[in-house]
Parts: C-alpha cells; sequence; structure tokens
C-alpha cells in the first residue's frame, strides 16, 4: 500500500541517520553507516537490517551480528503458571541452587538457544526457584533476562534522551547537569521558535542542542564560546535537518569587549588592489559588503613572474608552487568564511536585543553572565546553571547590586524514581543536591545605581549586636 | 502582543504582567483610558503603560514604582486566575521534556483547568504545532477559549467541552504527545492512545495519590505502552542573605605578645562579628504536588 509507505516514511530509520541504541538504562548515540560495526553493552552488530524500520523498534542481535526485529508481544515470562512459595525461610543462599554450570550454557549458547530458552532452562535447573516467592521468581527471571536477553532498541534521538544518556554515560562532560535540571532550564528561559537565543556552555554541546530542538529551526541561536573554536559535538547526535544550522551563529567571547565598546572590526581585509575604504567603528554599523576584490591579480602577476623567471620550465617546481598558492588561496577562503561568520554574529548581538540567555559552563559564572546580560533585551528571561552554589550566590549578590534584573531565583530540583509495580510500589531513587543548581531571573530596563539605602530591603535586617 | 511571540512595546489590548517586588506580581489588561491599582499607587493605562517599552519601570501616583514585564507562559503560571488547582513551571518544565515538545507537535491535554499547562504547550509547539485540550466543566473550557484568544494563541488550540473517559479527544491518530491530568486517568488510557499517531508518541500522566498512579501504570502497560517510567520533581528554592556570625572571646592572646610590646595588652577589643554570604532554606520544604508516569 503505497500511501501507507509515504506515510511513515519521516518515522522510518534511514542509512546515515544518528539514533540512539537503547538496552535497559544504558544508551548510546551512533549513526547508522552499512556495514560498519557498532559495539554496545559489549557486543558487536551491524546496524543495517535496522534500515527501514520504525524507529522505537526492538531487535535480537542474532550470532554474527545482525539485527532481527523482534515481535512486541514474543515475550511471555517462562515459568508463569507454576507454582510458588511464600517466604523465604527454608531458602538456603549457598551458591549450590543452579545446577547448570557456565559451560552448560555457553553450549546453549552455541547451539543456538534463544535467550527465552537459556532462561527456562536456568529456572528448570534451580533447585530454589519453585520455593520463591511469586515477587522473587519475578524479580529472578527479570535478573536472567537482563543477562542474557540480546537485545536492542533503536530511539530517534531527542533531549530527553541524549540528557539521560549524556547523565548516565559521561556526567563529567555535561558539568553534571542533571536531565531535569536542564529541563528547568530551557522552560524557565522561554526557548521558542522564533526567538533569539544565546548560549554559553561547555556540555558538549548537549545544551546548545536542546536550545535548537525546541526552537525547532525558527529564529537564531548564537554560541558565544572560549577558546579558539565552538564546541558542539553533541549537537550533531540530535540529528538535525540541515537547514537547523542555518539559525546557528557562534562569536568568540574574547571579542565581547570589543563589540560592547563599538570597536570591533568585521569588515573585509584591506587589500593592497582594493579601494574600499573601512570604519574603524564598524561594529556599531552594518559591516561593508565584501567587495569584489581582483584576488586573482596579484597571483596572476606571481605565476607570471615565475614563469618568467624560469625559462626552463621544471614541472615539478611548478606542481609545488601550484599547491602552495592553492593552499594560500584554501586559506584565504577560510578566513573570509570565519569573518563573515564573526560579522553576522556580530550583527545579530550588537542591537542588544537577544530574547534569552542560558548559561552552563565550568567557568566562574558571574563574569560570564555579568558580561553577556547587557546583550539581552529588557523584559527577557535567563537562566545560569552551575554544579556548585557559591558562584550563584555571588551572581545573586552582583545582580541585586547593579540592577537590572527582577524575579531572581536560586533552586535545585530533587528528582525521585518509583518503581510501580502491583504491591511492589516504592521509591526507587532519590537524586537531591546532584543535580546542580539554577539562578534565573528577568532583565528590566537599566536603572541608575542603588542609593546606599534599598528601597525594599530584602531579607530581616541583621540583629543589633550585644556589647559584652 | 502574543504568548508565543516576544514583541517589544506595550499596546491597547496586551495581557501584561506588573511586577511589584519580590514575590508579587500581577496581570493586567492593557486598555486605553483605563486605570490599575497598585499599592505604590494608580498606574494610568493610556500615558504609563501603551507605547512603553516592556521591561520599563513605572512610577505610580504614590511616587513607587514598579516593573511592567512582557508575559510567558511562567510568568502567567504565577499571575493567572485560578479556576482549580494549577501546575507549576518545576512541574511543567519536566513534562516538556519527557513528552519531548517542540514546534509542529500535535498535543491532546485533559483537564484544561485554568490553563497554565495549556499556555506552556502552546509556546513550545509554535507556530506550526497544535493543541486539542478537552475540559469537562462547561464555564472552565469557556474561560480557557476566551483566555487564549486575549492571548494571542487560539489559532494554535482547539477547546472541547466534553469527558475525556467518555468521549476521548476527539481526535485520532495524530497526536505525537498526550497529557492527563483528572481524577481517573486510567479510563482515558485507551482514548489517549486512539488519538496518538499510529507510529508512536509519548503519554504522561499525573497524579498526585499513588493509587491513582498504581491504576494508570497498569492501564498503560496493557495498552501496549511500554519504557514507563514513574518520578516526582521537587523543587527547593533557596534563599540568599548575609547573615553574621559572632567571634567568641577566649581572652587575651598572651602567646601573640612579642617583648616589643611596649603598652600590654590587658583588653581585647570585642571583634566585629563575621559576615557571611549563603543561603538558607525555607522551614518545610515543598513535600508534595503529584507524581509523573
Amino acid at each position: 500500500m503505497a500511501d501507507n509507505v509515504d506515510e511513515d516514511a519521516p518515522y522510518r530509520i534511514k542509512e546515515e541517520d544518528y539514533v540512539v541504541l537503547k538496552r535497559g538504562d544504558i544508551f548510546k548515540a551512533v549513526q547508522i553507516v552499512p556495514k560498519k560495526k557498532v559495539i554496545f553493552e559489549k557486543q558487536w552488530f551491524f546496524l543495517d537490517n535496522a534500515v527501514g524500520q520504525l524507529y522505537g523498534s526492538t531487535f535480537d542481535i542474532v550470532p554474527g551480528g545482525t539485527l532481527q526485529p523482534r515481535k512486541p508481544k514474543d515475550a511471555e515470562s517462562p515459568a508463569d503458571a507454576k507454582e510458588a512459595g511464600t517466604d523465604n525461610r527454608n531458602i538456603q543462599d549457598d551458591g549450590k541452587s543452579q545446577k547448570l554450570t557456565r559451560d552448560d550454557i555457553e553450549n546453549f549458547k552455541e547451539q543456538g538457544l534463544t535467550d527465552q530458552q537459556i532462561i527456562q532452562q536456568l529456572v528448570d535447573n534451580s533447585s530454589t526457584f519453585i520455593g520463591k516467592t511469586k515477587y522473587a521468581q519475578d524479580k529472578y527471571i527479570k535478573k536472567k533476562k537482563k543477562k542474557y536477553e540480546n537485545i536492542v532498541t533503536i530511539l530517534k534521538p531527542s533531549c530527553r534522551i541524549l540528557a539521560l544518556m549524556y547523565h548516565g554515560r559521561e556526567p563529567g562532560k555535561i558539568c553534571h547537569l542533571r536531565y531535569d535540571t536542564l529541563a528547568q532550564m530551557l522552560t524557565l528561559a522561554n526557548i521558542h521558535a522564533g526567538s533569539k537565543v544565546l548560549v554559553f556552555e561547555t556540555c558538549a554541546g548537549l545544551l546548545l542542542g536542546s536550545v535548537m530542538e525546541r526552537m525547532g529551526g525558527y529564529g537564531s541561536v548564537i554560541q558565544m564560546y572560549p577558546g579558539g573554536g565552538p564546541v558542539r559535538a553533541g549537537v550533531e547526535s540530535f540529528g538535525f535537518p540541515a537547514h537547523f544550522h542555518d539559525t546557528l551563529h557562534e562569536f568568540p567571547v574574547c571579542h565581547v569587549n570589543a563589540l560592547l565598546a563599538g570597536t570591533l572590526d568585521t569588515a573585509p581585509p584591506k587589500d593592497a588592489s582594493a579601494d574600499s575604504t573601512q570604519s574603524d567603528a564598524a561594529g556599531e554599523e552594518e559591516p561593508d559588503p565584501p567587495t569584489t576584490e581582483p584576488t586573482s591579480g596579484p597571483q596572476e602577476v606571481k605565476m607570471e613572474t615565475n614563469s618568467a623567471a624560469d625559462d626552463v620550465c621544471d614541472p615539478e617546481k611548478e606542481a609545488r608552487e601550484k599547491r602552495i598558492e592553492a593552499k594560500a588561496e584554501e586559506r584565504k577562503v577560510k578566513q573570509e568564511e570565519k569573518r563573515k561568520k564573526l560579522a553576522s554574529a556580530a550583527a545579530l548581538l550588537e542591537g542588544r536585543n537577544a530574547d534569552g540567555l542560558v548559561i552552563a559552563s565550568r567557568f566562574h559564572p558571574c563574569p560570564v553572565l555579568m558580561g553577556m546580560l547587557k546583550f539581552l533585551a529588557p523584559s527577557r528571561p535567563f537562566v545560569v546553571y552551575s554544579q556548585y552554589k557559591e558562584p550563584l550566590i555571588e551572581c545573586y549578590t552582583k545582580l541585586k547590586e547593579q540592577g537590572g534584573a527582577v524575579n531572581l531565583r536560586l533552586a535545585d530540583t530533587w528528582l525521585r524514581h518509583y518503581q510501580v509495580l502491583p504491591n511492589r510500589t516504592h521509591p526507587v531513587l532519590l537524586m537531591s543536591g546532584g543535580g546542580g543548581f539554577l539562578l534565573s531571573g528577568t532583565t528590566v530596563a537599566a536603572d541608575a545605581p542603588k542609593p546606599a539605602g534599598a528601597q525594599r530591603a530584602e531579607g530581616p535586617a541583621p540583629k543589633r549586636l550585644k556589647v559584652a | 502582543m502574543s504568548f508565543v511571540e516576544y514583541s517589544d512595546l506595550i499596546r491597547d489590548g496586551d495581557v501584561a504582567i506588573v511586577y511589584l517586588g519580590h514575590e508579587s506580581m500581577m496581570h493586567v489588561k492593557v486598555k486605553q483610558g483605563a486605570q490599575t491599582q497598585t499599592r505604590y499607587g494608580v498606574i494610568r493605562h493610556s500615558s504609563d503603560l501603551i507605547g512603553r517599552r516592556y521591561g520599563s519601570k513605572v512610577t505610580c501616583s504614590k511616587g513607587g514604582w514598579v516593573y511592567v514585564l512582557h508575559p510567558t507562559p511562567e510568568l502567567w503560571t504565577v499571575t493567572l486566575p485560578h479556576r482549580t488547582q494549577i501546575l507549576y513551571t518545576t512541574d511543567i518544565a519536566t513534562i516538556t521534556m519527557m513528552l519531548e515538545l517542540k514546534p509542529g507537535c500535535v498535543v491532546c491535554e485533559s483537564g484544561t483547568g485554568s490553563g497554565s499547562l495549556s499556555h506552556a504547550i502552546l509556546r513550545s509547539v509554535a507556530p506550526t504545532g497544535h493543541l486539542h485540550t478537552v475540559e469537562f466543566h462547561q464555564q472552565r473550557a469557556e474561560k480557557a477559549a476566551e483566555e487564549f484568544k486575549e492571548h494571542g494563541v487560539d489559532g494554535l488550540v482547539t477547546v472541547r467541552n466534553q469527558d475525556v473517559c467518555k468521549d476521548g479527544f476527539g481526535v485520532s491518530g495524530v497526536a505525537d504527545a498526550v497529557f492527563l491530568d483528572i481524577p481517573s486517568p486510567w479510563e482515558a488510557v485507551r482514548h489517549a492512545k486512539a488519538a496518538m499517531k499510529r507510529q508512536g508518541g509519548r503519554v504522561c500522566s499525573f497524579s498526585p495519590c499513588i493509587e491513582q498512579v498504581q491504576r494508570t501504570c497498569e492501564a498503560l502497560a496493557e495498552e501496549g505502552f511500554e519504557e514507563i517510567s514513574t518520578l516526582e520533581v521537587l523543587l527547593r528554592v533557596h534563599d540568599v542573605r548575609t547573615v553574621y556570625l559572632p567571634l567568641p572571646d577566649f581572652g587575651a592572646d598572651l602567646s601573640a605578645q612579642t617583648d616589643d610590646d611596649a603598652a600590654a595588652p590587658t583588653e581585647t577589643k570585642p571583634q566585629t562579628p563575621v559576615a557571611l554570604k549563603t543561603t538558607t532554606l525555607p522551614r518545610e520544604m515543598q513535600g508534595h504536588t503529584g507524581i509523573r508516569l
């Protein structure tokens, strides 16, 4: 049915897609590359058979490393209807209850028994299984499944999944930004399509990608980056369509002061043969459009002199010189690209009318925040993440002194997971304090600095000191 | 003005947020010739609001001042008129991420209630998504529809006055995400499935009681939903303040005396307390809003 296939197309896995592999609570971001071996959870396999299947599908990894789609209602728990005990008073934990040996199990694997069959064997050969309570039996089977099931689920990447993945796998790379904290940031900063958002992060691109996801390709995102170049490996894992990258800009923070002072020159470089003049205050005005400079001119001259000098043509020398020139040309093109990017980012920033600011990095947040707030329009939100509370206390204090922000709030979130099973519902995990802290607020029109006695004092006045 | 798009200047007909001070805000319907009373005096819309920039400081008749802010779903949540218990930003943020909301998503929601979550959803799915929201209380449904219009988002939302447990969401096979905040969510699970896209989607249910959570989890599992997870998110706000810690007086420190000291220090000066910038927590942390699954 041609209609069905067309309808499903956006939901099917394609070659070169960026996907996330999942087994249980373990995730891994990979790209679908035909005939390329992928390693995940100590197993090697090929993703070729996943192409054409719907996202969210689960596959068996069969010996040889190929994937086979798994039918959803395949798994009926083995030993379901059999009897069970009432409690563990007679169960000896002596390690001798399982009659099968490691070798036996290896043999089963080689014989090609499915994981279901292996688990059934283990159950049948366990002397204590029947004596366990129903719940203990379920738990036992669940544990064996985790060990022997060779399955993998292939998911479409999303902020939620990647945040879970990074937090579970490499929290250090994302400054220990827990996924619920990330969720708060995105909402508090009112990230939405059509706005202009500034991002400063050292979270491998997770925050940047999440912001881009919420903007859906509309509006613009400017990544302010420290150092030589923007780090955004994580953005790739989101698998955004190409046009999303048109909304992404970058600006090196080493030029922030110049831009604020109006002394940043983003105009094309002066060339001997060019007659365009540049103004020093290029940062404040529209950057001059790159003039069509006769770049071929000087080169042509060079080549002419070369060939004129060597009447005896040395082909090798010529070829080498051509390569050097080609490289110089390449460098020029790259520099020009870099300049254009800088100019376009500067143009977006210099209006000082950005709609939102999010910061999450290993840098001290205070100077980062105070510097970048200047680019925000009034009545716009900002959110700063820090793994630690103290730097945010500093930010809060500075902002209160300086003015220009209201609704300041320093907070953290506690996250608690629950196991929900009949008669077995209880909290599982409490994650508190380990998710980092957030300072959020809204900008307002800048004011004259507050007089010494602030109009509205926050907090109780210090107690009068008793003199001994 | 719209809740899903920023604008710079305040205009007649806008809904604006007036910031009066810490934890004190109110919404205001901007109208030519109207006035708003605040504890700092009167705000005259025509002269003080219309044409001014959002974020401006406005001086009121008694001399005190306020700030006027552009509405956002977050500011609306803390200033909206409650018709029901509402969801606050902490839960809304978690729900938004867990449902994977983004521009273009089609979302089904029930009950609409006071529209707190609804506005946040609209903000996240604009400009190409849509929200189908169901509310069984007629007046609440009408009020919600009215507000969506006033806030410039009515093109993105359809309000239906019906019982989701009996009649579903009114659409089928279109939703990327479904959200339930009703007394008996397990009764609506099959309707959630029907409303969702055939190729899959996300469901979230919010309940204050563990029994509700249990029944809903069961219903979800029966309907074939996978990866069911249950969690609770609590917000802890830190109050930044300066505290003063007095230093003890152990008497004159004789070991510090050197031979050069001509005048024997017989008295120790009282030492000034150490000022420390820190945070304090409220005596009781907010315990519980609900559990999300």
